[in-house]
């Protein structure tokens, strides 16, 4: 206890007046927590967490990719160049050979040329030294509307003629912009699943709360639909549903209404967790205290309960979105989720499917791969540490 | 100085927290003989528990022994303990097998999944090499020495076969299970009734005798270091602010801290003398009509009868409370005293309806003079009947909701009965922090910012927000050090005389009924075995069960053993 001033203590004038502490470090002074409300005492536990506080950042920087994905791209997502087909990546230098024969600086990535592979003929895209490709931040390149609505044509960066080839992660069969295709699949992956989650959230919930509050039979109805739905098998449900919407839809809303049927089945875990918790609050001194003060059972649940569980809703719902996001990707990659030319990360890696592409172009598989590993083990560094910050009152 | 086995020298211990370091143990210096006991004395928070573990290097992070030796005599020598690596092959040869330690909770210590037995085979095979049939033997011998009847069968037994009792009789056979020369009972009887911490305390001191083994008893129980210690150490804040012989800490101890730990004790056990003496048995002469008086109340759990809806209601079924009957009046103090089990807090739960009664009838007399029959209430006159009759609970943690401020907690009730708008709720607030003594400026922070005494006031101005005639505690003062015992007991009366208030006090502990009750019901088994004034009771019981009861209570006068006298009742 911080703030320990019991009269006991002062009326000893001789005595020590408390525990003894001091602070951290010699000459700073001691915090003190009393009265910091439970968000404050979440952030100071979570924040005590690098991995998970890293993490964070790292789904934070994620969603930004997303909102601003049109400036950020060099390019459009499905502006095809034939001409420079699973073209290699580039890589940026700074320093060029200059007219007077000296080194000046230049930023610029190097161009393209062609060579026929003797034994395929194949015609294959190499990187040629001399051909120097200057780059710059807040260029002109293809026109795009912000958000659908603000006419722009400025990119965070790009080569100065925007007709030169710049593909920092290379090109795929088309020869369209990966890193392009990429930053726009962020927005569509990172937020398809959001929408899923935010029902399953809702049905969750509200049927954890009644089961968990009320028990009795209508806990053991709530329970009985929940193993029911729980024995649906999801997979090949979202394969059915998949082909039995109509062709006519757009491949976005297909995948939207999908993961809204899907969702409608994915409640049940959360719904469990939430009537433990009600189970476990209900018979806490606190709740029987509000109970003979009077308060009616909505009061109850919505200012005794509820705050008590806001936290680990958080923490259930962070560790939820890692799922639909390997769902969504794998569903695409099966060619059952969102198909082209909508951009998503599995989208992406339909691209490489095939043993050949992979090896003529390892990066189409490298760099998609790496981003869904990435957001989905951010999410979960994430969670546990929300989860693990979620009740800053256990001892 | 031959006896020594062990001794502490300038012992200290940091925890590392969030906010600052706390030195939880500070030069701390003691030494343990052999055959002897050593009482290690304070409230909650001391660092007396601490500086057991650190005996045994088992500190809790982010604890770290800074500096000080443990220095335990040996066969090969003197081994400072202190230096030992943490993980390392010599500490653990000491940990059970040298030093023995025996733990506050036997619910917990004692691993469920395996019989009793084979957890005592186990702690003898890490130290000795026996064969698992002469390890079982031996593990059926200790359970003799620790008087457990039948101890070859009983090994079979799992942890929840065991009663409470059992349990820290296993665990004390544990302990001993390799001959230790030092034995740590770490609050060894807290989590008891009095009557098995009799039997307990006496066990563990036989054993020590009759072994000659070196004890350090932990405890906050000025009543247990009087009966059981030779000498005795008092720590507060970290420190050991005085120790000595027990005669002469008890007869004449030097330190302020010291003699405050006892004067509350002391005044604990006293008995209500500072009450008007006239307190008596005023209220049956007078005939005035009793707040609530209660009727053949029972409570059957688990009845088969009832889960399937037929049969004859109580067949079967344990009764938790069995046909009860008593009455509280007007200004008076009622307390309920019983060991665990025996249907007190459940009878108090009964009265507010947090669990309905099988049979029976509860009558509240409102101030009207209106009789209500509490049983038929529907939800509404419940919630009225609530405002009059609060709950104070034990538990002064669990029992306030810590996402919420000291304010948001006490006005609670004002703003659900309607009666207040927020800022009036926010003055009275004021008013009842300082009528619990505490400083309203303190209203908007949270609960975790306070100890548990302040926590517990916290829950008393809670109770007193909506102006209450009745107020059942139930062992409101039991998870409270001594010193916050008895001015927690002394804020309740001060307030009673003020708000005329009735009170039905619900405790194991018969020291506090005896000080702050006026009568006295003892319950035994769910049912009420004897009803009576609180000094008759206390002092000249009728009945043999409370007889022995009384005579469990340890005596806080090393001169005046009251539990060696004590009666000891043949029963299961």
């Amino acid at each position: 206890m911080l703030a320990d001033n019991r009269p006991l203590v002062s009326s000893l004038a001789s005595a020590e007046t408390g525990p003894a502490i001091s602070p951290l470090k010699p000459g700073a002074s001691i915090a003190s927590d009393a009265a910091a409300g439970q968000w404050t005492l979440i952030r100071h536990r979570f924040f005590r967490n690098k991995v998970a506080a890293f993490a964070g950042c790292i789904i934070l920087l994620l969603y930004l990719i997303g909102a601003f994905a049109e400036f950020l791209a060099p390019g459009l997502p499905n502006a095809s160049r034939p001409q420079y087909t699973f073209a290699p990546p580039q890589r940026i230098s700074f320093f060029a050979p200059g007219a007077d024969g000296g080194r000046e600086f230049l930023p610029h990535v190097k161009g393209y040329r062609i060579e026929i592979e003797p034994q395929a003929l194949r015609r294959t895209f190499v990187i040629d030294e001399n051909k120097v490709i200057p780059i710059g931040f807040f260029v002109d390149g293809p026109a795009y509307r912000l958000w659908g609505l603000i006419p722009m044509t400025t990119h965070l960066m790009g080569p100065l003629d925007s007709r030169e080839p710049m593909y920092l992660l290379g090109s795929d069969r088309l020869g369209r912009d990966l890193l392009s295709r990429l930053i726009y699949g962020t927005r569509i992956s990172m937020s398809i699943g959001l929408a899923g989650v935010a029902i399953s959230l809702t049905l969750g919930i509200v049927f954890g709360a009644i089961s968990g509050f009320y028990g009795g039979w209508v806990d053991t109805v709530i329970q009985r639909v929940i193993e029911i739905v729980s024995a649906m098998p999801t997979i090949p449900l979202w394969l059915g549903l998949a082909a039995a919407i109509p062709l006519t839809w757009s491949p976005l809303s297909v995948y939207f209404v999908v993961t809204l049927i899907v969702s409608l089945l994915g409640w049940t875990g959360l719904a469990r967790e939430v009537r433990g918790r009600f189970f476990a609050l209900r018979g806490e001194d606190f709740v029987t205290a509000a109970r003979l003060d009077g308060s009616r059972e909505r009061r109850i649940i919505f200012r005794h309960i509820l705050p008590s569980l806001t936290s680990h809703i958080l923490a259930v719902v962070t560790l939820a979105v890692p799922t639909m996001i390997v769902a969504e990707t794998s569903l695409s990659f099966l060619g059952v989720g969102l198909k082209p030319p909508v951009v998503s990360w599995g989208v992406l890696l339909q691209d490489a499917q095939n043993v050949r592409s992979v090896a003529t172009a390892p990066w189409l598989l490298i760099w998609p791969s790496l981003a869904v590993v990435t957001a989905v083990l951010s999410f979960n560094f994430f969670g546990d540490g929300l989860r693990d910050a979620a009740d800053p009152y256990d001892s | 100085m031959q006896d020594i086995i062990l001794s502490v020298r300038n012992l200290s211990l940091d925890f590392r927290l969030r906010t600052h370091i706390l030195h939880a143990v500070r030069d701390v210096s003691f030494d343990l003989r052999r055959g002897k006991t050593l009482c290690l004395v304070g409230e909650s928070g001391s660092g007396k528990s601490v500086t057991a573990r650190a005996l045994m290097r088992i500190i809790d992070k982010p604890g770290r022994l800074v500096s000080g030796q443990i220095l335990l005599d040996g066969p090969g020598g003197v081994v400072d303990i202190a230096t030992l690596p943490e993980r390392g092959r010599e500490i653990l040869a000491l940990r059970g097998g040298r030093i023995g330690l025996v733990f506050q909770e036997p619910m917990s210590s004692l691993s469920p999944v395996h019989t009793i037995g084979s957890q005592i085979v186990e702690a003898i095979r890490q130290h000795r090499k026996l064969s698992k049939k002469d390890a079982r033997a031996r593990a059926a011998d200790l359970l003799r020495q620790v008087e457990i009847p039948d101890p070859e069968r009983m090994l079979d037994r799992y942890t929840f076969e065991f009663s409470g009792g059992m349990r820290q009789r296993a665990m004390i056979a544990m302990a001993l299970a390799c001959d230790p020369d030092i034995l740590i009972a770490d609050e060894p009887t807290t989590a008891l009734d009095v009557t098995t911490q009799a039997e307990i305390l006496d066990l563990i001191r036989r054993l020590q005798q009759e072994r000659g083994m070196a004890m350090l008893l932990i405890t906050h129980d000025m009543g247990v270091v009087a009966e059981i210690a030779d000498e005795v150490a008092v720590m507060r804040y970290g420190r050991i602010v005085e120790s000595g012989p027990v005669d002469s800490i008890f007869h004449a101890s030097s330190h302020p801290y010291t003699r405050q730990l006892l004067d509350a004790t002391v005044r604990l056990e006293s008995g209500a003398a500072a009450r008007s003496p006239a307190a008596t048995s005023i209220f049956e002469a007078k005939a005035v009509e009793p707040v609530i008086s209660v009727r053949g109340l029972s409570k059957t759990y688990g009845s088969v009868g009832r889960i399937f809806g037929f049969g004859g209601g109580s067949s079967g079924g344990l009764k938790a409370v069995d046909n009860v009957d008593f009455d509280l009046y007007s200004g008076e103090n009622l307390g309920i005293v019983g060991e665990s089990g025996s249907g007190k807090t459940t009878i108090g739960r009964l009265l507010l309806r947090i669990t309905e009664p099988t049979s029976g009838s509860i009558t509240y007399r409102a101030p009207e003079g209106r009789s209500v029959d509490v049983t038929g209430l529907n939800k509404t006159e419940l919630r009225a009947y609530h405002r009059d009759v609060r709950l104070i609970f034990q538990d002064p943690f669990a029992s306030l909701n810590p996402r919420m401020t000291v304010r948001q907690i006490i006005a609670d009730p004002l703003l659900v009965s309607g009666q207040m708008s927020d800022r009036q709720a926010g003055e009275r607030v004021a008013e009842l922090l300082r009528l619990v003594g505490l400083d309203p400026l303190a209203m908007e922070r949270y609960p975790h910012a306070f100890s548990g005494g302040q926590r517990q006031r916290i829950g008393i101005a809670r109770a007193l927000a909506l102006e209450p005639r009745v107020i059942i505690a139930d062992e409101a003062t039991s998870a409270l050090d001594v010193s916050i015992r008895s001015q927690i007991l002394d804020l309740l009366l001060s307030i009673q005389q003020r708000l005329g208030l009735s009170f039905i006090f619900i405790s194991h502990d018969i020291s506090v009924v005896r000080y702050f009750c006026d009568r006295v019901a003892v319950m035994h088994k769910g049912r009420i075995v004897e009803t009576g004034d609180a000094e008759t009771i206390c002092t000249n019981p009728s009945e043999p069960y409370t007889r022995r009861l009384i005579s469990s209570v340890p005596n806080p006068d090393p001169r005046n053993k009251r539990m060696l006298h004590r009666m000891r009742l043949q029963e299961s």
